[in-house]
């Protein structure tokens, strides 16, 4: 009697997964609509995926045909910047995949749908993260991946524990950093009457600035695209690391660990432009 | 029981930008305003009186520049998440349906968002489906709807969560008739059912006279008026009407006690008399006109609101 009232009862565990099943609910059915949706113009679709691969392929094009002039760019050769590229575009890519469509926050703005979001039960930025998914960035995603792959096996690199971690750790945070990156441009929109193409400028040219050696950054990119938003901790840094290379003078390896900090304080910055937004957007107070 | 919305001195200023000197604007001044459970309430004004803004404070949507707001007991902007649990807002002017996806698919994200059970989901479902008419068109994507048929789905969307109160921003705008008509209907019936508060804000005086049994006016943000509709010519000095249609051809018919003519149409077989509710009733005036004249019908025509909402406004400049 006792074993089967004890196994009859809730388990915290259990519960606990069902509330946070309960609490991911709206997210689940409004992603999942909005796949379905794009998936179903099957043409449409098509269109899209082949475009946004093309353009994906375009940039990686870049790359190559700049080494036909160079034989090595900021101390690194083709097949190294291969996985700093693989690295930083698949970061981007994914985040731009979750989180990209914050760009449309000056849409809802103008339209004043943003207020619907005011009227639901979730938290703003959550609700507006998860508004919309653009699947077509998978196409964008799988030429960063490719880039990856091929960027690993090229290379010499000693196999291990601590290369895999280093993989995952670096590709997480270059992913929560990009994702801070498109939340901070967003949250500027509050301010900034048609500033999108002002925080384009940093979003876009952090991406293009992540997948280069930061090691040929000008001293004022290094400034920002180093420590301000800290993109070269989604490519470069961790590349130097995992090919073990030689770091200019100014950049101790160890710093190829450090991404987790960099996404960190990415989010910190992100975090507070958005609630400075939302203030704004509120009238002050609150 | 306590109330349902209440502010006290509520007030909100705007910076604008005009050239290059900023300039405070105050869009609702010293609100003090209280709204029981069950009422239904008009909220007139005239375009930019402070309506919109009035309603983004009870929802959390603005943070008051001073003065305090409750609104289902909550702190709107503190309490916002829980709040919106509560509250149904239906903007005439924009969507929070997914105009891409057929209206039920929509009502279905909506029930997630609320965290509705899945049988409070498909009851309620059916009782908004069924009261507003829409079997006809819940798989049609939004964006294939005509106005009607899309102001119907904002509102089964905005009540799907059966909310304590409903704030309605201009719901019957470009509207037929018919669609109006059922949309009035729709609302009486579910304030009857579920004693649901009603507030909302419209040009249409047709939506407050059949809706509402509660009028708030606010010019320049400040209340004007607050009391019933009757009241409200009260106040005005709006007089009803009666218009007689007789049966012969007669001279103007003066000298009714309490009553006043004012005009007549072919010959006198329609004459019109306007007369103070105050000082007589019309059964009083009807009385006297049929003692002097043998009379074929009549109607008896209710002050116009939106003369009366004018009179209030110029009286008080």
């Amino acid at each position: 009697m006792i074993f089967l009232r004890r196994s009859g009862g809730p388990r915290p565990g259990v519960t606990d997964e069902l509330a946070l099943r309960v609490r991911l609910r709206p997210y689940r059915a409004v992603l999942a609509s909005r796949a379905r949706s794009q998936a179903s113009y099957r043409a449409n679709f098509a269109l899209d995926l082949v475009s946004s691969f093309l353009a994906a392929l375009v940039e990686l094009a870049e790359v190559w045909v700049l080494f036909h002039a160079v034989t090595r760019l900021g101390g690194l050769e083709f097949h190294q910047i291969l996985l700093v590229f693989g690295l930083a575009d698949l970061a981007f890519s994914l985040a731009d995949l979750a989180v990209g469509h914050c760009d449309n926050l000056p849409t809802y703005l103008r339209a004043g749908t943003l207020d619907v979001f005011y009227l639901r039960p979730q938290p703003l930025l959550l609700q507006l993260a998860t508004s919309d998914i653009t699947l077509r960035r998978l196409a964008r995603a799988s030429v960063g991946l490719v880039a990856l792959i091929a960027g690993l096996a090229v290379n010499d690199i000693a196999w291990g524990v601590g290369a895999v971690a280093l993989l995952v750790v670096a590709l997480a945070s270059g992913c929560a950093t990009f994702a801070a990156m498109f939340v901070w441009a967003g949250a500027l929109q509050f301010f900034l009457i048609d500033g999108a193409e002002m925080t384009n400028a940093f979003v876009y040219g952090g991406r293009y600035a992540a997948t280069q050696p930061a090691s040929v950054w000008s001293r004022p990119l290094k400034a920002v695209f180093g420590f301000f938003f800290p993109m070269a901790f989604a490519g470069f840094l961790p590349t130097l690391r995992l090919l073990d290379l030689p770091a200019p003078a100014w950049l101790p390896t160890w710093l190829g660990w450090c991404g987790p900090l960099a996404a960190l304080w990415a989010w910190a910055m992100a975090l507070l432009c958005w609630h400075w937004g939302v203030r704004h957007y509120r009238g002050g107070g609150g | 029981m306590s109330a349902i919305v209440e502010t006290r001195g509520l007030t909100r200023e705007f910076t604008v930008r005009d050239g290059r000197r900023r300039r405070r604007l105050t869009a609702v001044d010293d609100l003090t305003v209280r709204v029981e459970p069950g009422e239904a309430v008009g909220y007139i004004g005239a375009n930019g009186a402070g309506k919109s803004t009035t309603i983004k404070m009870l929802t959390g949507i603005l943070v008051p520049t001073s003065g305090t707001v409750t609104t289902c007991g909550l702190r709107p902007v503190k309490d916002r998440r829980r709040l919106a649990r509560q509250v149904g807002v239906v903007f005439g002017q924009r969507s929070q349906l997914w105009w891409d996806l057929p209206v039920r698919e929509s009502f279905r994200i909506l029930a997630a968002i609320h965290a509705l059970p899945a049988a409070t989901e498909r009851a309620r479902t059916a009782e908004l489906v069924d009261r507003l008419e829409m079997a006809d068109f819940l798989t049609t994507p939004v964006r294939q709807l005509s106005l009607g048929q899309r102001m119907r789905a904002e509102v089964a969307a905005a009540l799907l969560h059966a909310p304590r109160l409903v704030i309605l921003d201009e719901p019957t705008i470009g509207l037929d008739v018919l669609s109006k008509q059922r949309l009035r209907e729709f609302l009486i019936a579910e304030r009857r059912t579920h004693g649901t508060t009603l507030l909302l804000t419209t040009h249409d005086m047709g939506d407050v006279q059949r809706l509402c049994d509660r009028v708030l006016i606010i010019d320049h943000g400040r209340l004007a008026y607050d009391g019933d509709l009757v009241g409200l010519g009260r106040a005005t000095g709006a007089e009803r009407v009666l218009v007689v249609d007789l049966v012969g051809p007669s001279p103007d018919l003066t000298g009714i006690p309490a009553a006043r003519h004012l005009s007549s149409e072919a010959h006198g077989l329609r004459q019109r008399l306007s007369f103070d509710a105050e000082a007589t009733t019309a059964a009083r005036v009807f009385a006297a006109v049929a003692e002097r004249v043998e009379v074929l019908d009549f109607t008896v025509e209710e002050p116009d609101i939106e003369d009366v909402v004018r009179r209030i406004y110029a009286a008080r400049r």
